[in-house]
C-alpha cells in the first residue's frame, strides 16, 4: 500500500506526483481524502467542513464550466454559483491555460502555470477545482502543493485527481448540488462559515469591474 | 514506490460511450471491451502476426492509419490498407517518412480520431522526436513496433534495442510474446491508453519476424463486435492547436521564456505524463490479468524476460527440468509501466535470476537490477543481437555455466 499522504504544503521545491508515489484513483462511488480511498459520502462531509472552516475559500472554475458548450454545462455553472453563494466562497476563474505574461492579475484570475501566485496574493486557504481539464488541474495541484499551504479539493467530471488533498470523481450537477446541501446542513447544525467577508468581483471584456 | 493494484473483479470499468450497442457502417456492433473478451466466443485461427494486426484493427474502430514501408512491419501496414479499401477505417495514406507519419498521426489524433500506425527499427529511431511530443500532448495514439536491428550495417532481423529508446518517452510500452498477445494487446491497448486519467500514447511491441512472419493459432473475438469509438471529449486537455485559447501555449512566451515559472511548469508537466503511465496500472491489470505472468516462482532459479525471449525460456526450462534442474519463469508484459512491485515479490525467494534478451544492451536486466534488493542475484544474459536467434540450448548452457555445472562441449577446430 502507498503511504504517501497528500496534504497541504508547502511540501517541496518540486513535490512528486502522487500517482508516482503509488496513490490510486477512486472507483465510481468513491472519493479520496489525503490519498486514502473513502466512500463518496465521507468526502462530502470533509469537503464541506474544510470550506466552512476556511478564511478565504475559493472556487476555481475552468473552461469546461465557464463556456456553455452543452446545456448540462450551463446547469453546472449555475449550481457552482449557488454553491459559492451558499458557503460563501469567492470565485476566481481559470478562463484559459496560457501563461500570463508579463504579469498575472492575481486578484481576479488563476493560471495553471503559476497558480501559486493567485493563492499567495489572495491568501486562499481552501480551493475547489471544477471544470478544469484534468491535465491542467494536475499541473496546478502539484505546484500549489509544492509552494502553498492551500487545501485543494477537486470536483472532477472524469476519474479524479490524486494530486488534490481531496478528490471526487464523476462530478456532475447532482454532486455539486449535494456538496451545497451538505454545507447547508452543517450550517443548520451550527457550523459557521469562517470566511472573511468579501464582495465578489465581476469582469467585463476590458477587465475587472470594481465592486460598488 | 509503486503499490500493487489489487485485482478487485478482473474487469475494467465498463464503457459508457453513447454509441455502445449501435452498429457502424460495416455492420459491427460497438461493444464494451469486457464483453468482447470475456462474454464472447473466441474462435481459433491460424495466421501470421501481420495478419493478426489486420484482424485486430478490423475490430478496433480506428479512424486513421498512416503507413510507411519498413521491414518487418510493411506487410501489416499494407494489410491495413486493404481493410481501409473494404471500409473499416475512415482514413489511410502513406506518409513521406516515419517522422512525417508520426506527425500526421498527431494531427489525426488532435482532430479526434483513434489512430494506429506501425513502424520498426530505424523507422522507430527516425520517428523518435514525435513520441515524447505525443505523450506531452496527451495523444493516445497506438504504434505497433515490430522490433528489428537499428544500427549500421543494417539488419532487418529481430532485435529489441529500439525498445530501450522508447522507455522514457512517456508512452506506455507493452511487449507481446506471441501473436495472441499481439492481438489482445492491440485491442486492449487502445482502451487503456484512452482512459481519461491515462490518455498517453502506447507502443505495442513485438519481436519482428518471430511474431510478425510466423504462423500461430490465435483466438479471435467475433468480427461483428468492435471497440467503442474514441471519445475526444474524455481528453484530459484541450487540443493544443497553437493558435487559439485555451491552450495557445506554444505561441505565447512560455516555452521560449527562460524563467523559473516555465521550468516549474515543464517539470510538473513531465511528472504528470509519468503519473499518467502509472495510472494505467489500474486499467491494465484487469485486462491483461496482471502486468506479469508467473510460473513456479518459488524456485531458487528464475528466468525473467519479455517478448519471444520468454518462449525460448519456456523450452529451456523444459530441457533443464529433464536434467533435474528446476527453474521458474516470470514473463513481463508491460515495460512501461514497469511492474516494480510485482517483480520484487516474484523474485523474493530466488537465488539466481537470469534475464535473456534479444539486444546487446541488456536494458531489461538493468531495469530489474535497479529495482530489486540484492541485485547481485541478477545475471545479465544470455544475450543475442543483430538478428541472431536464441536457441533454448544457449539459455540452458548459460544457466549451467553460471551455476558451475558441467556444460556439453561445443567442439573445437582442427
Amino acid at each position: 500500500m502507498s503511504h504517501y499522504e497528500v496534504k497541504p504544503g508547502p511540501e517541496a521545491f518540486l513535490p512528486p506526483a502522487a500517482a508516482s508515489m503509488g496513490n490510486v484513483l477512486p472507483d465510481p462511488g468513491e472519493a479520496h481524502i489525503g490519498g486514502k480511498i473513502v466512500p463518496e459520502e465521507e468526502a462530502y462531509d470533509k469537503a464541506a467542513r474544510m470550506i466552512l472552516g476556511a478564511k478565504v475559500p475559493t472556487i476555481f472554475p475552468g473552461p469546461l464550466v465557464l463556456w456553455k458548450w452543452t446545456d448540462h454545462v450551463a446547469e453546472k455553472a449555475k449550481a457552482i454559483r449557488e454553491l459559492a453563494i451558499e458557503a460563501p466562497m469567492r470565485i476566481i476563474p481559470m478562463a484559459d491555460y496560457r501563461p500570463k505574461y508579463p504579469k498575472i492579475e492575481a486578484a481576479v484570475e488563476i493560471n495553471p502555470n503559476h497558480p501559486n501566485l493567485t493563492i499567495w496574493h489572495n491568501k486562499i486557504d481552501v480551493c475547489i477545482f471544477i471544470g478544469v481539464h484534468c491535465h491542467m488541474a494536475n499541473l496546478s495541484l502539484k505546484i500549489i502543493r509544492g509552494g502553498t499551504s492551500c487545501y485543494t479539493i477537486a470536483m472532477c467530471a472524469m476519474s479524479g485527481h490524486e494530486d488534490a488533498c481531496l478528490s471526487f470523481r464523476d462530478a456532475d450537477l447532482a454532486m455539486i448540488e449535494k456538496l451545497k446541501a451538505t454545507i447547508k446542513k452543517l450550517k443548520s447544525e451550527g457550523v459557521e462559515s469562517q470566511a472573511i467577508p468579501f464582495t465578489q468581483f465581476k469582469m467585463s471584456r476590458s477587465g475587472p469591474i470594481v465592486p460598488a | 514506490m509503486n503499490k500493487q493494484v489489487e485485482l478487485k473483479n478482473k474487469r475494467i470499468i465498463a464503457s459508457k460511450h453513447v454509441k455502445l450497442g449501435e452498429k457502424n457502417r460495416m455492420g459491427q456492433t460497438y461493444t464494451d471491451i469486457n464483453d468482447i473478451f470475456y462474454n464472447s466466443e473466441q474462435t481459433p485461427n491460424f495466421m501470421t502476426g501481420s495478419e493478426v494486426i489486420r484482424e485486430a484493427i478490423k475490430r478496433a474502430s480506428v479512424g486513421t492509419s498512416v503507413a510507411y514501408p519498413i521491414t518487418p512491419q510493411s506487410e501489416a501496414a499494407a494489410l491495413i490498407g486493404e481493410i481501409y479499401a473494404e471500409g473499416y477505417l475512415d482514413e489511410y495514406f502513406r506518409g513521406e517518412s516515419e517522422f512525417a507519419v508520426m506527425g500526421q498521426c498527431a494531427g489525426a489524433s488532435f482532430g479526434g480520431h483513434r489512430v494506429f500506425t506501425t513502424t520498426a527499427g530505424p523507422g522507430t529511431l527516425r520517428a523518435m522526436e514525435n513520441f515524447p511530443m505525443w505523450a506531452g500532448s496527451r495523444l493516445p495514439i497506438q504504434v505497433c513496433v515490430t522490433c528489428r536491428g537499428i544500427n549500421s550495417p543494417l539488419s532487418i532481423q529481430p532485435d529489441t534495442l529500439e525498445m530501450h529508446y522508447l522507455l522514457e518517452t512517456g508512452m506506455l510500452v507493452w511487449h507481446a510474446e506471441t501473436a495472441q498477445d499481439l492481438y489482445d494487446f492491440i485491442l486492449k491497448g487502445f482502451i487503456v491508453a484512452e482512459q481519461p486519467d491515462v490518455h498517453v500514447p502506447i507502443a505495442v511491441c513485438c519481436d519482428g519476424f518471430f511474431v510478425t512472419h510466423t504462423k500461430d493459432t490465435v483466438d479471435l473475438s467475433p468480427l461483428d463486435k468492435c471497440l467503442t469509438p474514441y471519445d475526444p471529449y474524455r481528453n484530459p486537455q484541450p487540443v493544443m492547436d497553437m493558435e487559439t485559447a485555451p491552450i495557445r501555449m506554444m505561441r505565447d512566451p512560455f516555452v521560449m521564456k527562460s524563467n523559473y515559472i516555465s521550468y516549474a511548469t515543464h517539470a510538473s508537466w513531465q511528472q504528470e505524463i509519468k503519473a499518467a503511465v502509472e495510472r494505467s496500472r489500474k486499467h491494465t491489470i484487469p485486462l491483461l490479468d496482471g502486468l506479469i505472468d508467473e510460473e513456479n516462482i518459488d524456485r531458487e532459479i528464475l528466468i525473467v524476460g519479455s517478448g519471444t525471449a520468454v518462449s525460448q525460456s519456456r523450452e529451456a526450462i523444459r530441457l533443464l527440468e529433464a536434467e533435474g534442474i528446476k527453474v521458474g519463469l516470470v514473463k513481463i508484459k508491460t515495460i512501461r509501466p514497469f511492474p516494480y512491485e510485482e517483480i520484487r515479490q516474484a523474485t523474493k525467494n530466488a537465488k539466481h535470476i537470469f534475464v535473456p534478451e534479444f539486444n546487446v544492451a541488456g536494458w531489461l536486466a538493468r531495469e530489474i537490477k535497479a529495482n530489486i534488493p540484492d541485485n547481485e542475484r541478477v545475471y545479465v544474459g544470455p544475450h543475442v543481437a543483430g538478428g541472431m536467434t536464441m536457441p533454448s540450448e544457449v539459455i540452458v548452457e548459460e544457466i549451467k555455466k553460471h551455476l558451475g555445472m558441467e556444460v556439453a562441449s561445443r567442439g573445437t577446430l582442427g
